[in-house]
């Protein structure tokens, strides 16, 4: 399907050729544009991270801006506590809804809530950040982990229901009229033959939806705020690695500066694993989940 | 019997509770931004999104500046961004076309910029892409075209609209390429064949025959990236300068809509801080335009194809 200059017959003129020739040129720039960037980041984060990076910073409290050493200790518990909250509320939902989108397909619910599903992907997490200020912070009168994990739910409640329902509209039809003939109930065939045929999907959009989650930052700017301690109990401010880096990199304290190196290069190791985890294992055939993020 | 008809329903009616969540949510969204957005609703009307002031201690709030600053740090992205993720799916689809794997594993490696967080974008735009861009970029073009006003102003310090612009267009090309690429894909052999037996170049092919039949789905994806541009907090805020501006000169420090909440919310309160939600009410409604005219394109796009085939 690759056609050379040499394939093309000699009634082709030379302005078509020329044109077809630079126009080839031109779409290998753009993927060089697109994959430079990516290089450099990931190069730079690697080199400046990896030095900040030792057992004291992983396992200790931060110090003082004026002291040396310190850690990210309760930035990466703060993240792991409020992801997980996160997860907790929105599997049930996203799935839950996702099932609805793909079995009940043809309901005026499914077709309104599927659109204004995929809608909130694209939606300002900001914006999401301040909705839950609004609904928690406003009414508890304190930043909490439990805030910080309503907002993070919030990014991946659409995207765990957009790749549950696809990936379960990609079960054949003909294993549940089989399971229905043999006359396992509807709920049954759904629970059992459906969701566990589709599971990897699943397990793709949760996988996908974890990572999303692990690196935003707007949404618990003012719901989750930020903590120099360990979590005592969830209705505090609790600190989490991503605002971390932003109050770090913007500190002008040396120290500081090395240490957001340090965590976004765990940050990004993080994302990174899980979302190759995902695309070269269980989602290759998921096309929308991909679309998706 | 009747066993499994209420097992059906029960099934039925907490499945339907997950999806009417997802409704509620919206909704209470709108509602909630507008009831804390009201004051500074009625106190300045539509004034506010003309106004150019934004003064706290005198209690003048007008938005002008930051939707500017939105715009133009999307408009530079678009610009950028756009033509890099339509030539990456280009390139995917149609010059490794029977190479799936190799077109595979790129999409891969492109999709990867957007597991990257935006403030790990942030931070290398700080200390790493703005100190290239001003040395290398910024400085000639102010020096040598400085007399084109979008170029003009002294020794442009880096923290301007033209970085921000930059950061965002490296974002938004994962999701542009990705929805172009699937969009691309989707598009039938057939297409292409017919209009190869006519004698057509590869670039013929590609321009008069693939680009018009996939060209809904394509500007579906260009509106989410514009959506994505529009709404993007951590790393513009880290990169802009925050200071409330209106101004051709790109080499100037500003603001957009998004970085204003992320900056100024926290210690706002009264008048202020309804101000900054009526920000986030515009940030909502043009999220709702861009992403209903967005995935309206996708979905007629996906329509059309099943008709079709």
């Amino acid at each position: 399907m690759v056609t050379t200059e040499s394939d093309l017959p000699a009634s082709v003129s030379l302005q078509r050729k020329i044109v077809n020739k630079s126009m080839t040129i031109l779409v290998l720039v753009a993927v060089v544009l697109a994959i430079v960037p990516l290089i450099l980041i990931l190069g730079d984060v690697f080199i400046k991270g990896a030095p900040a990076i030792n057992l004291t910073f992983l396992t200790a409290k931060p110090t003082a801006p004026n002291l040396p050493g310190g850690g990210i200790a309760p930035a990466i518990e703060g993240s792991i506590v409020m992801v997980g909250l996160a997860a907790l509320i929105s599997i049930p939902i996203g799935v839950g809804a996702g099932i609805f989108f793909s079995e009940w397909s043809t309901s005026k619910l499914s077709t309104v809530s599927g659109f204004l599903n995929d809608v909130l992907t694209g939606f300002p997490t900001m914006v999401l950040g301040l909705f839950v200020f609004i609904l928690l912070v406003l009414t508890t009168k304190t930043y909490s982990a439990y805030a910080g994990g309503f907002a993070l739910s919030l990014i991946m409640i659409p995207i765990i229901a957009r790749t549950t329902s696809e990936s379960l509209k990609l079960v054949p039809t003909t294993l549940r009229e089989a399971s229905m003939a043999l006359g396992v109930p509807r709920w049954k065939t759904v629970l059992r033959i459906v969701l566990s045929t589709g599971k990897n999907g699943l397990l793709t959009g949760i996988l996908l939806a974890t990572a999303r989650a692990s690196g935003e930052t707007a949404p618990l700017l003012f719901t989750a705020a930020t903590s120099t301690i360990f979590i005592k109990n969830l209705s505090q401010p609790t600190a989490s690695l991503t605002i971390l880096i932003y109050n770090y990199a913007l500190s002008s304290v040396p120290n500081w500066v090395t240490q957001a190196w340090g965590a976004a290069l765990i940050l990004l190791l993080v994302m990174l694993a899980l979302n190759l985890l995902v695309k070269l294992t269980i989602g290759r055939n998921l096309t929308r989940a991909r679309m998706e993020m | 019997m009747q066993l499994r008809l209420r097992g059906d329903s029960i099934l039925k009616i907490l499945l339907a509770a997950a999806a009417l969540f997802i409704i509620a949510l919206v909704v209470t969204l709108a509602v909630e931004l507008y009831r804390i957005a009201a004051p500074s609703i009625f106190q300045f009307g539509p004034n506010f999104l003309i106004g150019t002031k934004w003064k706290v201690n005198t209690n003048q709030f007008g938005a002008l500046p930051f939707i500017y600053g939105t715009l133009v740090t999307s408009a530079i992205a678009i610009l950028i961004g756009f033509p890099i993720s339509l030539g990456v799916a280009i390139f995917i689809t149609e010059k490794l076309k029977g190479h799936q794997t190799l077109g595979y594993s790129l999409g891969i490696i492109v999709d990867l910029l957007a597991a990257v967080p935006s403030v790990v974008f942030g931070l290398w735009g700080v200390f790493v892409l703005i100190p290239l861009l001003r040395e290398y970029l910024e400085r000639p073009l102010n020096h040598y075209l400085g007399f084109i006003p979008l170029f003009a102003g002294r020794n442009p310090s880096g923290f301007n609209f033209f970085s921000a612009g930059i950061v965002l267009a490296i974002m938004i090309i994962p999701t542009m390429s990705a929805v172009s690429r699937d969009v691309l894909n989707a598009v039938p052999n057939s297409q292409r064949e017919a209009m190869y037996s006519l004698g057509a170049t590869d670039w013929e092919v590609t321009q008069k025959s693939v680009l018009p039949y996939a060209r809904s789905g394509i500007f579906g994806g260009f509106i989410l990236g514009l959506g994505r541009a529009f709404g993007e907090t951590m790393a513009v805020v880290m990169v802009i300068g925050n200071i409330p501006n209106i101004s051709v000169n790109l080499f100037s420090s500003g603001y957009t809509l998004s970085s204003l909440i992320a900056n100024e919310f926290g210690e706002s309160s009264g008048l202020y801080e309804s101000s900054i939600i009526e920000i986030a009410l515009i940030l909502f409604a043009v999220a709702l335009l861009v992403n209903v005219v967005a995935r309206l394109l996708l979905w007629r796009m996906s329509r059309g194809l099943q008709v079709k085939a």
